[in-house]
């Protein structure tokens, strides 16, 4: 996973509809901001899912977490260094 | 929620009664195929009286008047597919300006959903990012909880706008209702932090040179006799956004009018050396600010806002304090000094200096046949209680640099998107909301061909809106700017047809005045101002008159071309 920028691995924790992933996903597209990876499946009795999120250290990062914070459908945003494991365990399935 | 004895009821009627059980009264929109069943139970409705729109984006602007004039949520109504899409640019609007509205629209059935169906089209895939937020609503039932926090939404926190999608087979499933949500309102902002309080007030009174810079946010938290006080209490000289205005009477001593691309060279040569800036409710928009690093390059900055998200979005603040501007001013007013304990007498006497040496120079003022003449003579006609919409471009800048306007909520304007077409249905919507007073909407001939349709509304209505049309032939701000910035190569910017809209507006039942046909046009705007009903205010004028000052775009606000 390693190249030449630094990355960050947010974990979000959202609602379970149709449409979380698009406002989710909207929020970085429209400021050319790309995602990485992303991972998602529902938690507990399905009615909220997690969202895990590699994307690259940028100045716009910090503003990108108060949006997402903003977010009806986003319940908590927490930032991760780049050491998290969960990408990293995902990686041999994209071999 | 409230119990009653259970009724069955569709979802259309479900609707229809949670609007009314949140107090609307009055409702914008245009039939069609899938928002019918809604309709049909709206007609039902001895509470709501529905608006007959021309055009979707009419009906989104025309609920944006009503909630720009109360501060209140406004509805709006529109149809599946072509529907929707001629609203979104009223969507658009509304969020840039945080005005809060809920719109209603009809969408195919739900076993129709995603193909291709007529008059299909993903609302809620085309208003993600145009919303505070959006519902495709599953079901009757979900009605009962969506429709109620749709209105808590678009009035919490920082107002916007909100999408509620209602599929056809929803409108008209029955279900037994046996009891009622509460209506819902804003949910309350978290009081400010205490500390930053004080820092702030710390900071208020250390500062040699400080400046107040108003945003629209002060009109949305109803803070402006706050912000004036503050000001008064610290001798503050203070500047206004576009949106703003009005906020401070602009005419009070300690204002220094509108900041920003054209705004007086005082203000932006007063906020070059400003050394405390102190941000009420706004966001540092582009217009406003210039080139970014270039403005008040020696202040340090407190920022005030609702929105945890503005604060050092594009200007890091040294102070960010988030709340209501309403509640935060409310507890920094004690702790600010009185300026007789801190005269900061050179820093008022340089303000004084700036102001007579570079005033806003308003060429033609005393003429009415010069767009400065012209607003300053509509202003003599009419008191404070008027209440004045633009569209966009020259004649907007005009009138935001040269109205006296002294009270919030006076102003209509479209600030963040910039939207040709915002005026007509604007004024409409507000004057229905506010039928005891003028409502007045200064427009170009660009602007207005934008949202004419409307003109049916207002006569069907009787909306007492008096369009004050400065006619250029042209698209003014963009002949200017080619002229400043394009070689004045003008292109695409000269009307070579122009149609006659005083036989226009006749046709349309309008009253009409033809201020070049007049020999007296005081006395005749006096008439045609002060007679009830749409009356449309012609006057035609110089298309090389500029809007001056001007910051070019990307350009600090300390280079001004113009006077």
């Amino acid at each position: 996973m390693n190249n030449a920028h630094s990355k960050a691995v947010l974990e979000l924790n959202v609602n379970n509809h149709p449409g979380v992933m698009s406002h989710v996903a909207g929020l970085f597209a429209r400021r050319a901001f790309n995602v990485e990876g992303i991972v998602c499946l529902p938690v507990g009795d399905g009615r909220t899912s997690r969202i895990w999120l590699s994307v690259n250290e940028d100045v716009r990062l910090e503003q990108m977490i108060r949006q997402l914070e903003k977010l009806e459908d986003v319940l908590s945003v927490r930032r991760h260094g780049p050491a998290h494991a969960v990408f990293e365990r995902l990686a041999e399935f994209f071999c | 929620m409230s119990s009653t004895s259970p009724e069955t009821l569709t979802g259309a009627q479900i609707a229809v009664r949670l609007l009314e059980r949140q107090g609307i009264r009055r409702v914008a929109g245009i039939p069609g195929g899938a928002i019918l069943p809604f309709y049909d139970a709206l007609s039902q409705s001895a509470q709501i009286e529905h608006v007959l729109a021309r055009h979707e984006q009419g009906a989104g602007f025309m609920a944006q008047g009503m909630a720009r004039v109360s501060g209140e949520v406004a509805v709006c109504i529109a149809t599946s597919g072509p529907g929707v899409a001629n609203l979104l640019t009223a969507i658009a609007d509304a969020k840039l300006d945080s005005i809060p509205l809920v719109a209603i629209t009809g969408q195919v059935a739900k076993s129709l959903i995603g193909t291709d169906a007529f008059q299909e089209v993903d609302t809620y895939g085309l208003t993600i990012p145009i919303t505070k937020h959006n519902f495709l609503v599953g079901s009757a039932a979900e009605l009962l909880e969506v429709i109620p926090r749709a209105f808590r939404l678009a009035a919490s926190g920082r107002p916007g706008p909100v999408v509620v999608d209602i599929p056809k087979d929803v409108q008209n499933e029955r279900i037994a209702v046996t009891e009622w949500p509460v209506p819902s309102g804003p949910v309350p902002t978290p009081a400010p932090e205490r500390k930053l309080i004080d820092e702030a007030a710390a900071m208020i009174n250390a500062a040699q040179r400080p400046m107040l810079y108003l945003g629209g946010g002060v009109v949305h938290s109803g803070a402006a006799f706050q912000a004036v006080e503050l000001a008064e209490k610290a001798a503050l000289p203070t500047v206004m956004t576009l949106m703003a205005l009005g906020a401070m009477p602009v005419d009070h001593d300690l204002s220094l009018g509108m900041l920003g691309m054209h705004g007086a060279r005082c203000t932006n040569l007063a906020l070059e050396e400003c050394d405390l800036l102190i941000a009420v409710g706004a966001r540092f928009d582009d217009r406003a600010t210039g080139k970014v690093s270039a403005f008040c390059p020696q202040a340090k900055i407190i920022h005030i806002d609702i929105d945890p998200s503005e604060l050092d979005k594009i200007k890091t603040a040294h102070l960010g304090i988030r709340g209501d501007v309403q509640a935060v001013l409310s507890e920094l007013l004690p702790q600010v000094e009185p300026s007789e304990d801190h005269p900061r007498a050179d820093w008022q006497a340089r303000i004084a200096e700036l102001k007579s040496s570079f005033p806003m120079q308003m060429p033609g003022i005393d003429d009415p046949r010069t767009p400065y003449g012209l607003i300053r003579a509509v202003a003599d006609c009419l008191d404070d209680d008027a209440i004045i919409a633009t569209d966009v471009g020259q004649h907007q800048m005009w009138v935001a640099q040269s109205y006296p306007l002294r009270r919030p909520r006076q102003w209509l304007t479209s600030g963040g998107l910039g939207t040709m077409g915002f005026g007509v249905p604007t004024a409409i919507g507000a004057a229905l909301a506010a039928p005891e007073r003028t409502v007045v909407c200064f427009s170009g001939d660009g602007s207005l061909l934008m949202n004419i349709q409307e003109f049916a509304t207002a006569a069907e209505e009787g909306a007492n809106v008096k369009v004050v049309l400065m006619n250029n032939a042209s698209l003014g701000l963009v002949f200017q700017q080619q002229n400043l910035f394009y070689g004045q190569r003008a292109f695409s910017s000269k009307f070579k047809g122009v149609p006659d809209f005083l036989k226009v507006a006749e046709g349309f039942g309008w009253q009409t005045l033809d201020l070049d046909a007049t020999a007296d046009p005081a006395a005749a705007l006096k008439s045609a101002l002060t007679t009830r009903g749409p009356t449309l205010i012609h006057a035609s004028i110089d298309r090389h008159q500029q809007v001056l000052p001007m910051v070019a775009p990307g350009a600090a606000n300390k280079d001004m071309i113009g006077d």
